[in-house]
């Protein structure tokens, strides 16, 4: 299994989880889990998940799973929990580790306001299709479901074997896997999958942009016979430098007049080059005094770890560690008390808070976390600035159940995978023979149908699938790797066929173990000494090879005289010759591809003009 | 047949300068390139005209590899590479390539600066010399060359400390560099995976030792050190700046804690933060606990231990003191030494390994009277401990490490002569493998025995193993065919009959046609029943197929019955076989000829 993604854009459907809970919503059709709100109706119950495919397969089934970044594993505890999963996950540590904080983050947010009631009326097929939209078009409904536990997340991710770039894993001795840097995030990685002799790679969140992580690795990505691209940038207009500075300049802008800025973001990623371009703006912003404020219950976890994985980081950040300095200047931030991180609104928070402030948190939804908070704090002042740097949710929906809204929105999505032009760029680099990839990337996004460029254009065309969907993949196995033990190869008599080309006939025990396929010498042949050894039938031991070539003529007749076979008389025929030995009343055609000898009770002749024959044959 | 190949320049039945080489598939490879301690002329650093007699090394050398950053692995790192001369990859892991460079520069400035020798490597020649490092990771298979590729696994024995796997083709080397197979209060235990090297080169440093367990040493260290606070005594603990001492420092912190101690702990050299924010930033390289709970409490931030300044050495009270260097040889730790060294209420501790030639040395083998610089003697009257803390495999490790490795053949490097022997004789009794032990300058040759890798049709292997059934039979192996098939450089296994089409050669039919005369009075069909009755009951095993079209099938061998023309009882048999079933048609004629046997029905 490739990744597994959780589809959190299903919680827009839900209401926000409040703090305080409000009771000025309207009841609707009588149901007691619909709301409305804003002109918008939604459920008013624990926010659901919409989960990867689970029916089509058996999950017990899944050997392996393999994790691109640590934002498509978010669905794991649903795949491995309760499935009767036996696999391994594979995933790099920053991957697990962060994965892990995201994970931590999201179970304590769920947890923090629990709802007593989850709601399943509006799921009834028969009342979904009379609800308005967007309801009336979620999809799948039946299989959403409520947020995991901590106590599965820690299971979960117990299956999880870490490996780093560039190592080779076999698995059950058929397939090598490695991870290759992808470039988009800590410890992000793509994927090869090769045996010996075909390879198929998985790209999927990739970047070529210079931002905190190693740089992606695209040479080691060539001669695949298969490459699986995904997680394409999903703002494919939107420039994430432009994006930055657009971020930077509504920020002091909002600052300047006194408002406060609410960012809503995950605890890891974007994050870190946020505070780094902020580090550099701050000074000439003149933002100096300005407290920044990062409120997650893994802020200062996230800010730990991103400092102690050099490994995985871009080349001016390992030369950072080996000064030794802190390799990302959020460290110099919370040095300097311009960056302060709380678990959460209460406590330390609610007494050293000051405003006008910045505050990064989560989640970007607006639909739980300390984030509906703020949003009910800010929200009805336009002095306030509301900046959206998550690409993930549409900020029209994300924002509707909090409509009328006085303050300001800002939507800088900075999304830094690829996108089509660097796509299509990589593609002529690498040149996989095939390309698969959603079905989505196959043509113009619905919105703008005339982006002829908004697509991936390729000869051959891509192989698009689409959810459940099942694809074959276009190449035949032929070959597999086996091992000849010394012995055996000491053993083997090559000849020349052709100036370059030799062959030996093999005759050996194939041995295959874990799948892995070894040939051994044959056994001596059991000696025995019988009297009658002729009486006993002859045991299955190699069969004779196969012969190739013809017999010539004139070269024939004498090889026959040299042995004592004089008279010959020779009949043409249309497809070659017959042979009449006179004196040894014995019959020899000698044809193109054939040599028949009809030799009556002569045992001993017969034998000599067997081998005499096979002078001038080659065997296979 | 290939052979690999193995020479220390140095560390040959010897601990310092480590510096061996490896020839192994026609690619020559450096492991470490370190300094010796005892030595302070031309022996300190290997002899690389070993290697060429003048001129660079670079085309004689694929890569050089790094263990760790212990200057008796890297000292002599700046000297090869920029000296002697070499512009190609050096490959350690991150840390090492992070620290490696202040340790050059301290032993730099202590031989330059102090001693004031000439004709050494300056502090440029060690930017240089980094600048050729390329960093790797634990696990990640690094290649070298199309054909040369490594992989580095975790040592245990200091921050970064790797062991690395070498390869190419199917021949594959191991080295070590110093491990340790039992996790400390800050590292983790050395960890390989079955890899089955040709060679294992390991150090074998504690040879001979089996060390108690670290509880009972850990308590006995915490005891003498607190006996000698009690009593009013200095404590003196020589360490290198980076390794054992952040152990130490760990074990005196929690103890001083717990008992709630107020003599101070002093840590010399401004290495320490320095050393202690290595240790922070690559945490992922310490033990499982420590990597846990940074979030919360990082270990490496010490409350009781602080900075040293020479004028508190004379400070009166008891006071605990980690100094450089280890081994007593230079530097801060000498000279508190000998202020120290009069009083009998003062004790040193060596918590490491020291090298011949070292004071450290001389004062743990009983020496009690020391001849300084300048024809001075120094009376010993302080307490000598010796604290085996230095983090190498003992005996017991290097046979577990060989247990998990499962090498074919064992090399020791970095330890006493005597003491390998010991350990030879234990591995070869154990393991019956062979184990080599060469001296400086000595080549051991390993031949191996490579499989050759061979690609099989998938068509004949699956009819192959379709054939084996789902579970082979140990006893009645069965014997598969094929054609190797030898094309420039591939090697092609396929069935004869591929073979013929992909060589493009056409199949030469050859039949043999026999006739065999047989007494039988009896209807021709009758007597071609009784032939396959014959033939059912003689040969077992085989298929035999009475075919409604008047003929009998043994395999493919075709048998037909005529009456002769002139005597019905005398019938005519004819055979009719290919080369393919030489051997069986040989039979049959034979057998056939000698006439039915008169019991059939």
């Amino acid at each position: 299994m490739l990744d597994c993604g959780l589809d959190t854009t299903s919680v827009l459907n839900f209401l926000p989880l409040p703090l305080v809970h409000r009771l000025n919503r309207l009841l609707l059709l009588s149901f007691q889990e619909l709301k409305e709100c804003a002109g918008r109706v939604f459920v008013d119950s624990q926010p659901e998940f919409c989960l990867p495919e689970r029916e089509l397969l058996d999950l017990s089934t899944i050997d392996v799973i393999l994790i691109s970044n640590y934002h498509c594993m978010m669905a794991l505890p649903y795949i491995t929990e309760h499935t009767g999963f036996t696999g391994t996950v594979y995933a790099t540590e920053p991957t697990l580790q962060i994965g892990r904080l995201l994970m931590e983050e999201l179970v304590n947010f769920m947890e923090r306001v629990p709802k007593a009631q989850s709601a399943t009326c509006w799921k009834n097929k028969e009342i979904q299709r009379m609800l308005p939209g967007p309801l009336k078009d979620a999809v799948e409904v039946w299989t959403w479901k409520r947020c995991y536990s901590m106590q599965e997340v820690n299971s979960a991710l117990s299956k999880v074997q870490l490996v780093g770039y560039s190592q080779k894993v076999e698995l059950f001795g058929a397939v090598q896997i490695s991870p290759l840097s992808s470039g988009y995030s800590l410890g992000s990685s793509n994927w090869i999958i090769q045996s010996h002799h075909e390879k198929v790679s998985y790209v999927s969140g990739s970047s070529l942009l210079t931002t905190h992580p190693q740089p992606m690795d695209q040479s080691s990505l060539k001669n695949s016979d298969v490459l699986i691209l995904t997680g394409l940038t999903q703002m494919p207009t939107a420039n994430p430098d432009g994006m930055l500075g657009e971020f930077c300049s509504n920020l002091a802008m909002t600052i300047r007049a006194g408002g406060n800025v609410l960012v809503p973001c995950y605890s890891s990623g974007v994050i870190y080059d946020l505070l780094e371009c902020l580090y550099q703006f701050i000074e000439s912003a003149n933002l100096g005094t300005t407290p920044f404020y990062f409120i997650s219950p893994v802020a200062n976890s996230s800010l730990e770890f991103s400092q102690i994985f050099a490994e995985w980081l871009c080349h001016n950040k390992q030369t950072k560690v080996y000064l030794p300095e802190p390799p990302f200047p959020h460290a110099e931030l919370i040095q300097t008390n311009k960056l302060k991180h709380y678990p959460s609104i209460h406590g330390d928070f609610s007494s050293e808070f000051r405003q006008p402030c910045v505050v990064f948190t989560g989640h970007p939804s607006l639909r739980f976390g300390d984030v509906v908070h703020f949003m009910e704090l800010w929200g009805k002042s336009s002095l306030n600035t509301i900046i959206f740097t998550e690409p993930d949710f549409s900020y029209l929906d994300a924002l509707a159940p909090y409509q009328p809204l006085a303050m300001k929105c800002v939507y800088c999505p900075i999304d830094t995978r690829l996108n089509f032009h660097q796509v299509s760029k990589l593609l002529k680099e690498v040149q996989p023979l095939h390309v698969v990839c959603p079905e989505q990337y196959t043509q113009p996004p619905l919105s703008q149908s005339h982006r002829s460029d908004l697509m991936l254009e390729l000869q051959p065309p891509p192989m698009p699938y689409r959810r459940c969907s099942v694809l074959n993949l276009p190449f035949r196995r032929r070959y597999e790797r086996v091992y000849i033990l010394p012995e055996l190869a000491n053993s083997l008599v090559p000849s020349e066929i052709k100036p370059g080309t030799s062959v030996a006939t093999v005759s050996a025990v194939l041995h295959s173990k874990d799948n892995k396929h070894t040939l051994q010498p044959p056994p001596a042949p059991p000696t025995k000494k019988r009297k009658r050894v002729i009486e006993e039938p002859p045991v299955v031991l190699a069969p004779k090879p196969l012969l190739s070539g013809a017999v010539p003529l004139e070269a024939f007749l004498a090889t026959l005289q040299k042995h004592g076979i004089s008279e010959v008389k020779v009949e043409e025929t249309a497809d070659g010759h017959i042979l009449h030995l006179q004196a040894e009343d014995t019959l020899i055609q000698l044809e193109e591809d054939g040599t028949h000898i009809v030799c009556d009770n002569n045992e001993p002749l017969r034998t000599t003009l067997r081998d005499l024959v096979l002078r001038f044959l080659q065997k296979l | 047949m290939p052979e690999i190949k193995v020479t220390p320049l140095g560390a040959g039945q010897d601990v310092g300068r480590s510096c061996i080489l490896v020839s192994i598939g026609g690619k020559n490879i450096m492991l470490d390139c370190g300094m010796h301690m005892g030595y302070n002329d031309d022996r300190r650093f290997p002899d690389f005209s070993y290697i060429t007699q003048n001129g660079r090394l670079t085309e004689f050398l694929d890569c050089v590899i790094i263990s760790h950053f212990h200057l008796d692995h890297c000292g002599a790192l700046p000297y090869m590479s920029e000296m002697v001369g070499y512009d190609g990859p050096i490959y350690m892991t991150h840390p090492t390539k992070a620290i490696c460079p202040i340790l050059l520069e301290d032993f730099r400035k202590i031989t330059v600066d102090k001693k004031g020798e000439t004709n050494f490597f300056t502090s440029q020649m060690i930017k240089d010399c980094m600048k050729k490092v390329i960093p790797l990771n634990l696990h990640q298979t690094v290649q070298v060359d199309d054909e040369l590729e490594i992989k580095a696994y975790y040592a245990g024995h200091v921050l970064g400390a790797a062991m690395v796997h070498i390869k190419v083709g199917s021949e594959s080397v191991v080295y070590t560099g110093d491990y340790n197979m039992t996790p400390d209060r800050h590292l983790g235990a050395a960890w390989i995976d079955k890899c089955r090297p040709d060679i294992l080169i390991s150090e074998s440093t504690y040879a001979t030792t089996i060390r108690d367990s670290k509880r009972c040493r850990e308590r006995d260290f915490l005891k003498k050190v607190h006996e000698s606070i009690e009593r009013g005594g200095k404590v003196l603990i020589p360490v290198f700046a980076l390794g054992r001492a952040q152990e130490l420092c760990i074990l005196l912190e929690t103890f001083w804690e717990r008992m709630n101690l107020k003599a101070p702990i002093y840590f010399s050299t401004g290495l320490t933060e320095k050393a202690n924010h290595y240790y922070k930033l690559f945490i992922t390289w310490t033990n499982q606990k420590i990597r846990k709970t940074f979030v919360q409490r990082n270990m490496f931030e010490f409350k009781h231990i602080k900075a040293f300044d020479r004028s508190y050495a004379d400070n009166p009270g008891p006071m605990v003191v980690f100094a450089t260097p280890g081994m007593l040889h230079a530097g801060q730790s000498l000279q508190i030494f000998k202020k120290w060294a009069g009083n009998e209420k003062n004790m040193v501790i060596m918590p490491g390994y020291c090298v011949q030639g070292t004071i450290g040395h001389k004062i743990l083998n009983g020496q009690r009277k020391l001849e300084m610089e300048g024809r001075a003697t120094l009376d010993v009257k302080l307490q000598v401990e010796y604290m085996s803390f230095s983090a190498h495999a003992d005996a017991k490790g290097i046979m577990q490490l060989i247990r998990m490795a499962e090498p074919r053949n064992m090399l020791l490097v970095h330890g006493e002569a005597v003491k390998m022997e010991f350990l030879k004789g234990k591995i070869e009794q154990e393991f019956s493998i062979n184990c080599y032990m060469p001296a400086n300058g000595e080549t051991t040759t390993v031949t191996t025995n490579p499989s050759v890798p061979v690609d099989i049709s998938l068509n004949l292997l699956k009819r192959e193993m379709a054939l084996g059934g789902p579970l082979p039979d140990p006893k009645k192996p069965r014997t598969m065919h094929g054609t190797l098939i030898m094309k420039e450089n591939s090697l092609k296994l396929v069935s004869s009959e591929q073979a013929l089409k992909e060589l493009g050669l056409n199949e030469h039919q050859l039949r043999f046609t026999c006739r065999v005369q047989l007494q039988d009075p009896h209807s021709d069909p009758d007597t071609l029943h009784r032939i396959y009755t014959h033939l059912k009951s003689v040969l077992k095993g085989y298929t035999i197929q009475h075919l409604p079209d008047g003929t009998v099938m043994v395999e493919s061998i075709v048998i037909k019955v005529s009456s002769s023309a002139e005597d019905p009882n005398t019938k005519v048999l004819l055979l009719s076989w290919s080369y393919q079933d030489e051997d069986l048609g040989s039979f049959l004629s034979n057998l056939l000829k000698k006439g039915l046997p008169s019991g059939l029905c």
